[in-house]
């Protein structure tokens, strides 16, 4: 198992412009960032420089190392379901920018998701 | 909002197409605590009051698994003749979403506790089928939004949101299967005996209250179509909103039929989320992405990986109680059924019942004979699944002491079950309101006869002379006089003495 | 008097406190004087809590005079780095999207604290989301370093380091997720730990790079970073990653420093961090350092570590990362700031509007490469590719240390840098940490301890000490050994 391989190799990337304003334009759009004009230009460039640089990560990650998620070797840390004390309505709710009836006030939500 | 859409014949339908299942089920646990934290896990409740920093996704906070949830998954796993992962993690799915405090769901990606295994299914004529199970992996449900404002109190239309997280966190089992190809005409009923079997089997490992209405079953019905000329595979739509079992057969009717209509008429399938609605039985489009989806999964860092040992795995094993199919096949064995009379027992719901109210006392024919008849005919008339009617097998067990005790007779039984599903409370307490008690005062009874006989003199010479079928008929006044409440065979004995 | 209780370490203020010497009062009202006096200069503070310190003061004397056992730290005055919650008191992260935030809980670290008796003096400055190595990133302004107020104090946790350096406080908390604990440590002539990963609870530190961050004690001297860090410091079942194990003997390993003898300890120099891009004056520094252990009775080696060299790419990868899923949860919704909400607008656009308007540029940029790195098709180019860095990282380590006890370098490769020289070059500022990551990635404790003064520009240099998982108290005892026989260094006039 491990995570899907989406891409071959590393080399096309490397050396190569590979971020355009378009795709930051999109990335912003992932990322929920109504960013300006002014700033996918600013991206664009420094993205494509820090990218290209990281990028050489797959100068030594070859196939048979095994990656790492976690810095600590723990596993199977369970809780014991037993109920703890909660917050509170009044607690939850006291960083809200808007409350109404006990609840989260937000704008109105356009999509479904999953 | 709703356009006339069109539909092929479901004749036609299943001429030109092969559709092709594939089913998601998300279950939630009734554990005591959430998926990541120590809030009560409860259905209702007043908004925002079982929140905690974790589920309420505060800055700084952090998750720690459920054991119980692990545990939960691992006997569904086994239950669902899946394998066990040896080693597996959570993960988090990236998408920016309101009812989603941390706007990523913690959830399990490419490496799922429970994988490759299969349910068996029985349809109404008593085929099997075997549906291939993908995965069951864990997760935490999100919060609930209210919309207000607009006509209908549904998104569209909407001027704000109200956001409560009480059920944010709450730990869900994702069961989803393998495409389930070759059902041809019956792909709606398997769709709906698949969801049936795995409701019962959930019920009997005890980790879900498996309500349907209430939200803690929850069915995505995937549907395509396969044109027989080519065989080449259909565009899949995923229908959503599907609260009720016969709601899932409904839905992926008319799936096939709408898609086939599209088809057929040279246009494409949209690969897209519908939503299905009970009122009309029809399915219509979600909102349209702008994006493709890119959830942008990585390893939950914040959680370390799950490694179930083999031990444990066995010990749950044995933690599995009898499963719905055993129990049937040893049910049938010990009452000596025929596979139709189980089968007819299966489909009217009332195997499981008869099951529980012989486990309160009752004998099987008893028990049988309360369920798929009286009981039955007041399901029916009350447009209710037996199932749902509100009286306990416990209760009928009670009746049926009752009578073999000679306290009830038959009809005052059924006075006394029709008192309880009026909810005027338990047997014993609907024999006291309403008086139902057998006359046994023999004094009373004598003079009864004694009047009876006195009313028919030429069926009392009758008796007198031997002919002692003839007693029904004074017994049949006797009973009309006390109302039911004497004891039949008692008034024919009595019948019998004073004529002979 | 005054003046004696800002310079005291905290072991001294401790030992007079608890003797009824002085009132925890007095010491607490004396730092809070020195930051009224030099905060407005070096601006180390987002937030004090003069009231709230000197409650817990009160406490900590009524408890002395009471004749009750206190714990080692009671009364003793604290920075708290601002990402750290505080129950009812500002915690910003150095963002606008925090401004106002009252948390409704107190993170472990923050309860640790106050059940132990130490005061909080109030919040620090950082770099916003702990994301910057110059504090340069903050919302609120940058820090100066109290040695030469034109230049940096290091980041991102420059406000607990400057305050030390300042004399504000003589013990801070810091985080630390690519060196922000030990790389302002160095330029401010301060101690700063970063303790095993899992070694101290995460739970209340607002996440910037789950798998990378870990809290960690800030002091003046070894053995107050040491008692620290023995208050901070053990399991916690709040944190899923938090080690279930005992807290290594930092204290006593301090201790056993102070005599002075390391004969027998194998040192290993790390051969990756030197050579070009590194101040001459730093190099002279830790060369000195390194005769200095000699005399000490160490045994002293180069090792190489190979892979090192791609720790800073896989770090830029990683944290981003991580950074772009831990910040999705502001978004105007339950807490923070919410910006554009006029009635006509939809949820999705008060997201995009508030996340804009509330994070930084450099908090941004990260957003948008942790975006890319973990996107469909370039996953396993990026992010996957650095985690297997990260594996060959820890074997590199795993290997020295089979033949080291500890591994040295300096911390950082430059003394600290001009304010504002490095603001438009992310990938200068990047080299910032250059030597501090591969413990991060690793989760093996590391420190920087002062090696005096660089002889071209008199600023403070840092020599780090690397030790191997849970054993904390080998770099502790080196760092106690080296502090002592390199005295004192003097300190920044203000
Ligand atoms: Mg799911
Ligand atoms: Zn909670």
């Amino acid at each position: 198992m491990g995570f899907p391989i989406r891409i071959p190799t590393l080399r096309g990337l490397t050396g190569v412009p590979s971020i355009s304003r378009d795709e930051v334009a999109h990335l912003a759009k992932l990322a929920r960032l109504a960013v300006t004009e002014d700033e996918l230009d600013l991206f664009a460039g420094q993205l494509d420089v820090i990218l290209q640089s990281v990028a050489t990560v797959g100068d030594i990650a070859t196939a048979d190392i095994p990656p790492t998620s976690h810095a600590v070797p723990l596993t199977n840390v369970f809780r014991e379901d037993v109920v703890r004390p909660s917050l509170g309505q009044q607690q939850a709710l006291s960083g809200a920018p808007e409350a109404e009836d006990g609840r989260f006030r937000v704008p109105r939500i356009l999509g479904e998701e999953a | 909002m709703t356009s006339l859409v069109e539909l092929m014949d479901y004749d036609e339908v299943i001429e030109k197409y092969d559709p092709v299942l594939g089913l998601e089920v998300h279950v939630e646990l009734h554990t005591n605590t959430k998926m990541f934290c120590g809030c009560a896990n409860e259905f209702g409740g007043e908004p925002n009051t079982n929140t905690c920093p974790t589920c309420l996704g505060l800055p700084g906070s952090l998750p720690v698994v459920n054991g119980k949830a692990v545990e939960s998954a691992i006997r569904i796993g086994l239950a669902l003749n899946c394998e066990i992962a040896e080693w597996c993690r959570f993960a988090r799915k990236n998408y920016f979403y309101p009812d989603m405090p941390k706007n990523f769901q913690t959830s399990q990606y490419d490496e799922p506790i429970a994988f490759n295994g299969w349910l068996d299914v029985t349809l109404d004529d008593g085929e099997v089928i075997r549906v291939e199970i993908e995965r069951a992996h864990m997760e935490e449900d999100t919060g609930k939004s209210l919309h207000v404002g607009g006509a209908t109190g549904r998104i569209h239309g909407a001027e704000h949101s109200l956001l409560d997280y009480n059920r944010a966190g709450v730990p869900l089992i994702e069961i989803v299967t393998k495409m389930i190809p070759g059902t041809g005409r019956r792909a709606p009923e398997v769709a709906r005996a698949y969801v049936t079997a795995l409701r019962d089997l959930l019920k009997a490992l005890d980790v879900s209250d498996v309500r349907m209405d209430q939200g803690s079953l929850r069915c995505d019905a995937n549907v395509s179509l396969s044109p027989k000329t080519t065989g080449a595979l259909g565009t899949r739509t995923e229908t959503k909103n599907v609260n009720s079992l016969r709601s899932v057969e409904r839905a992926v009717r008319f799936e096939m039929t709408r898609q086939a209509a599209v088809l057929s008429s040279g246009g494409e399938v949209t690969q897209e989320t519908r939503h299905f609605d009970e009122s009309s039985g029809s399915t219509s489009p979600g909102r349209k992405k702008e994006t493709a989806e890119d959830y942008r999964y990585f390893p939950e860092p914040d959680l370390v990986p799950i490694a179930p040992s083999r031990e444990w795995v066995e010990q749950l094993r044995g933690t599995l109680p009898e499963l719905p199919w055993e129990r049937r096949a040893r049910i049938q064995k010990e009452w000596n059924l025929t596979d139709e009379v189980l089968r007819d027992l299966v489909n009217a719901n009332a195997l499981d019942l008869i099951i529980a109210t012989v486990e309160a006392g009752a004998k099987p024919d008893e028990a049988r004979s309360w369920w798929v008849s009286y009981l039955a005919q007041q399901a029916n008339t009350r447009g209710v699944d037996l199932p749902d009617l509100p009286i306990t097998p416990a209760q009928v067990a009670r009746v049926i002491e009752l009578v073999n005790a000679g306290a009830l007779t038959n009809k005052l039984a059924r006075e006394a079950v029709n008192g309880v599903l009026a909810g005027e409370g338990s047997p014993d307490e609907v024999v006291e309101k309403r008086g139902l008690k057998v006359v046994s005062d023999d004094s009373a009874l004598e003079k009864a006869v004694d009047e009876a006989l006195a009313a028919q003199p030429d069926v009392a010479q009758k008796i007198r002379d031997g002919k002692v079928q003839a007693a029904g008929a004074i017994v049949g006044a006797v009973m009309k006089a006390t109302k039911g409440q004497a004891d039949a065979a008692r008034v024919r004995e009595i019948v019998l003495a004073r004529c002979s | 008097m005054t003046n004696d209780l800002i310079h005291a370490t905290a072991a001294e203020l401790a030992a007079k406190i608890h003797s009824g010497e002085v009132s925890s009062v007095e010491v607490t009202q004396a730092h809070l004087d020195r930051i009224a006096e030099t905060d407005q200069a070096v601006h180390a503070f987002l937030h004090v809590d003069a009231e709230g310190a000197l409650a817990q003061a009160r406490q900590v004397d009524a408890d002395v005079k009471a004749g009750k056992v206190v714990s080692p730290l009671a009364g003793v005055p604290l920075a708290l780095k601002d990402v750290m919650t505080t129950e009812g008191v500002p915690t910003t992260v150095g963002s606008k999207m925090l401004e106002g935030w009252l948390p409704p809980y107190d993170a472990t670290v923050t309860r640790k604290l106050k059940d132990a008796g130490v005061v909080i003096l109030g919040k620090t400055n950082m770099d916003e989301f702990a994301m910057g190595s110059s504090t340069e990133n903050s919302a609120y302004g940058p820090t100066h370093n109290p040695w030469d107020l034109d230049r940096i104090p290091g980041g991102s946790g420059g406000g607990s380091s400057a305050a030390l350096a300042a004399l504000q406080a003589p013990l801070a908390i810091g985080t630390d997720t690519g060196g922000s604990i030990r790389q302002p440590g160095a330029v401010t002539g301060t101690v700063g730990v970063k303790p095993t990963y899992g070694g101290v609870s995460r739970y209340g530190l607002v996440a910037f790079s789950s798998s990378l961050d870990q809290a960690g004690p800030c002091a003046r001297t070894v053995l107050d970073a040491a008692l620290l860090h023995e208050v901070i410091a053990g399991y916690d079942e709040m944190d899923s990653t938090s080690i279930n194990e005992p807290v290594p003997p930092v204290v006593a390993a301090a201790r056993e420093g102070l005599n002075g003898d390391l004969t027998g300890v194998r040192i290993g120099v790390v051969t990756q961090f030197s050579g070009e891009g590194y101040q001459p004056g730093v190099l002279r520094s830790f060369q000195a350092a390194v005769s200095q252990l000699k005399e000490l009775g160490a045994e002293i080696a180069d090792v190489s570590c190979p892979s090192f060299d791609y720790a800073l790419p896989a770090y830029y990868l990683i944290a981003p990362s991580e950074c772009s899923s831990n910040l999705a949860r502001f978004d105007a919704m339950r807490y923070g700031l919410r910006v554009g909400d006029d009635g006509t607008r939809s949820t999705e656009e008060v997201m995009s509007l508030t996340r804009e308007a509330g994070f930084g540029p450099e908090v941004k940029r990260r957003i948008m490469i942790g975006t890319y790195a973990l996107s469909s098709g370039y996953y396993d180019a990026y992010y996957g590719s650095a985690q297997k860095v990260r594996t060959l990282i820890t074997q590199d380590f795993q290997k020295a240390f089979a033949t080291f006890d500890v591994l040295i370098s300096p911390t950082t490769p430059t003394t600290a840098f001009k304010i504002g020289e490095r603001a438009n070059d992310p990938m200068a500022m990047y080299k910032a940490d250059l030597c501090t990551i591969p413990a991060n990635l690793a989760g093996t404790p590391a420190m920087s301890v002062p090696s005096g003064l660089s002889d071209e520009d008199g600023l403070p240099v840092g020599l780090q000490i690397m030790a191997p998982a849970l054993q904390d108290h080998r770099m502790y005892r080196v760092a106690a050994a080296y502090e002592a026989a390199r005295g004192a260094f003097g300190g920044p006039s203000l």
